[in-house]
């Protein structure tokens, strides 16, 4: 059980890894357009050509061309191979938002573009969108996460703690917050704030009542833990050395209630995940220009994207990922 | 009796507690349902301001709070803005669909998951309970938009069924018979896709729940007196497993409402969904408070039958709720 722990986490370090590094993983700028590149399909990575078999994979460039006045489709010009390179200098961007880099992990020589996923209508890399949306996207989740279990964490001890009245209170307002039915509060929540805001303002104030709703769980877990160590001799005999009850709570209590908010953790931040990419998908959350995996989606809302650029579904490849790897390290840490 | 009438009471007091957060949410909120008509230079801003006092948007919080409230118990739930109707009609003409699409759901995802439960649990680790497990666990983590998108573009590509809306154009065309395939062959995918999400968490919940009953002393008491298996699993396990399982049915009685909004806006389904998605992008706030007050009277519904239900199968519970009095 623990060394599946032990592998999960570290997947789970890799994936956000590459995410916080999306700068320098990505090939391209994600919000580059490119109008001779409209849903390009993925680019092959080819390892054999007319003088035999290379180490080195490369690519072809391929042009649009037009049929009618159709979309057109690609064609691949093999008169000459593009090898791809690793840490060639491309685009300027900011790694962690704070050093100017222009050195990307790979890529190739123009005019041929490597296109891992293919690009979107407006000719934007899926792959490099992909990437950076996923950043705001786990961003977003984590941040909600935080912000709930913070809540959670200090209304639920105070609740457990202090018991009585404050007890009474707090539970009945988690019961309140618990009968309601999540997604349409969170849109109602939603109607109520202004509909165009900067995507900065968005997904704070996102992040922000999406953990404010979400408080009711941890809140409620936190206290059982409270209430039922409260009375322990330990906790009686720190109370009689003078200890106040901020630092019982914070050395005494908070320890035992760590491993439940972790577990909790692992289930909220996907959930929160969700809830960001549901809420973007519909137009409510983070708009473009910049990305992420609830907007990217929402171009499929047309049946004849959906039909012919199958390629764009991969942010919900990606979210599937980070998804099953969250609830499998959540399962096995309530198992384990 | 005096459980239920207290369950009821507190069922109560968090509809009030409910309808009041919506208020105080409206209140700190900056924009309202005439900004946009704001930016239309045809309309002059007495006009807006007339609009405004026609609807009581004008006059002070409490006073708007008594004002909706009066309009709820007379089952009309404010006015509005948008469709120019009170709020209760319109929400139950949409409803009438979800519940169609759910309860159809609710139905399927019940015959198959207790039975599929109870079979992995009689089996543990065998073949068909690991199938059980890792599959749930597998869609449990899915988020149900993924799910939806996905189905979705299998279905759009390799045309199996009909998908967007609940009816084909020509439906008005079609013999009774005609119009009930129709419809059924429209609901299949965005139910299939409930039934999907559903099953994967209470398969999970039914197994554990009959797993510890079967790890209990009695039950291997039971089983060292000789009793046959299936009477032990019948007789001795159901019973106390029921719990769980009716606990999580509260649960799944409460999502009717609110538990499709998403594959309704997904795949165009004329139900709850797409009307409060309107609503949150228009911002007619009647319809809003309305539409969470509906789905927050199903949650406190379902938990009430789960209560009722619970009192009836376990003497424990009777027992206690007569203790507290």
């Amino acid at each position: 059980m623990r060394n599946k722990t032990a592998i999960l986490v570290a997947a789970l370090t890799g994936l956000h890894l590459i995410l916080l590094l999306a700068g320098f993983v990505a090939p391209y700028d994600p919000a580059a357009q490119n109008r001779e590149l409209p849903y390009a399909p993925p680019t092959r990575l080819r390892f054999e050509d007319a003088t035999g078999f290379h180490l080195r994979p490369f690519v072809y460039a391929s042009t649009r061309v037009l049929v009618g006045d159709q979309a057109g489709s690609y064609q691949e010009d093999r008169t000459r191979a593009y090898p791809v390179r690793f840490m060639v200098r491309g685009s300027t961007y900011k790694l962690l938002g704070l050093h100017e880099a222009f050195v990307h992990l790979f890529g190739v020589a123009e005019p041929a573009r490597i296109l891992i996923l293919g690009t979107d209508g407006y000719g934007r890399d899926e792959f490099s969108r992909v990437l950076f949306g996923g950043q705001i996207s786990v961003a977003a989740g984590i941040t909600a996460t935080f912000i709930a279990l913070l809540a959670g964490g200090i209304l639920g001890s105070v609740a457990g703690y202090y018991g009585r009245w404050i007890d009474e209170s707090l539970m009945g307002v988690t019961e309140l917050f618990l009968s309601l039915p999540w997604l349409y509060f969170l849109l109602g929540v939603r109607a109520f704030l202004p509909l165009h805001l900067s995507a900065l303002r968005t997904f704070f104030l996102l992040t922000g009542v999406i953990g404010l709703i979400g408080w009711a769980r941890p809140a409620r877990l936190v206290r059982g833990i409270v209430l039922s160590s409260r009375n322990h001799n330990y906790i009686l005999a720190a109370r009689g050395f003078g200890g106040s009850d901020f630092y019982i709570l914070r050395r005494h209590i908070m320890p035992k209630a760590l491993g439940v908010l972790i577990t909790q953790a692992a289930l909220l931040v996907p959930q929160y995940i969700a809830a960001e990419v549901t809420l973007s998908f519909f137009g409510l959350g983070v708009s473009e220009p910049v990305p992420s995996w609830g907007n990217m989606l929402s171009a499929l809302e047309q049946y004849s994207v959906l039909v012919s650029y199958g390629w764009l579904l991969a942010p919900a490849g990606a979210l599937i990922i980070t998804s099953v790897l969250y609830g499998y390290l959540a399962d096995a840490l309530h198992s384990g | 009796m005096s459980y239920l009438a207290r369950r009821l009471i507190r069922a109560v007091l968090l509809l009030i507690g409910v309808s009041a957060l919506c208020f105080l949410f409206t209140e700190m909120a900056p924009g309202t349902f005439f900004d946009e008509m704001r930016l239309n230079p045809q309309i002059s801003p007495e006009t807006i301001s007339a609009l405004r006092s026609h609807y009581g948007l004008d006059q002070p919080l409490l006073l708007r709070y008594g004002r909706w409230v009066k309009s709820a118990l007379h089952a009309d739930f404010g006015y509005s803005i948008a469709y120019n109707v009170p709020v209760a009609p319109l929400l139950w003409s949409r409803a009438k669909n979800t519940l169609l699409l759910t309860t159809t759901a609710l139905l399927l995802t019940w015959l198959i998951s207790v039975p599929l439960g109870v079979w992995a649990a009689s089996m543990r680790g065998g073949l068909l309970d690991k199938a059980v497990t890792l599959l749930s666990s597998f869609l449990v983590s899915v988020p149900e938009l993924v799910i939806a998108v996905g189905l979705l573009a299998a279905a759009v590509r390799w045309r199996i069924l009909r998908v967007g809306g609940m009816m084909s154009v020509d439906f008005d065309g079609l013999s009774t018979w005609g119009k009930l395939q129709d419809i059924l062959f429209h609901l299949a995918l965005p139910a299939l896709i409930l039934v999907l999400c559903e099953t994967a968490i209470i398969v999970r919940h039914v197994r554990a729940s009959v797993l510890e009953v079967l790890d209990a002393p009695y039950i291997q008491a039971a089983c060292g007196f000789g009793i046959k298996p299936g009477r032990v699993l019948f007789r001795h396990v159901l019973p106390v497993a029921a719990n769980t399982a009716i606990s999580l049915l509260g649960f799944s009685l409460a999502g009717l409402l609110s538990g499709s909004m998403l594959v309704e806006a997904v795949f165009g389904w004329p139900g709850l969904g797409p009307l409060m998605l309107e609503a949150t992008l228009s911002r007619d706030l009647y319809l809003v408070i309305g539409g969470i007050m509906f789905s927050s009277l199903f949650t406190l519904g379902g938990g009430l039958i789960a209560d009722i239900m619970l009192l009836a199968s376990d003497p424990r519970i009777r027992r206690e709720g007569s203790d507290a009095q």
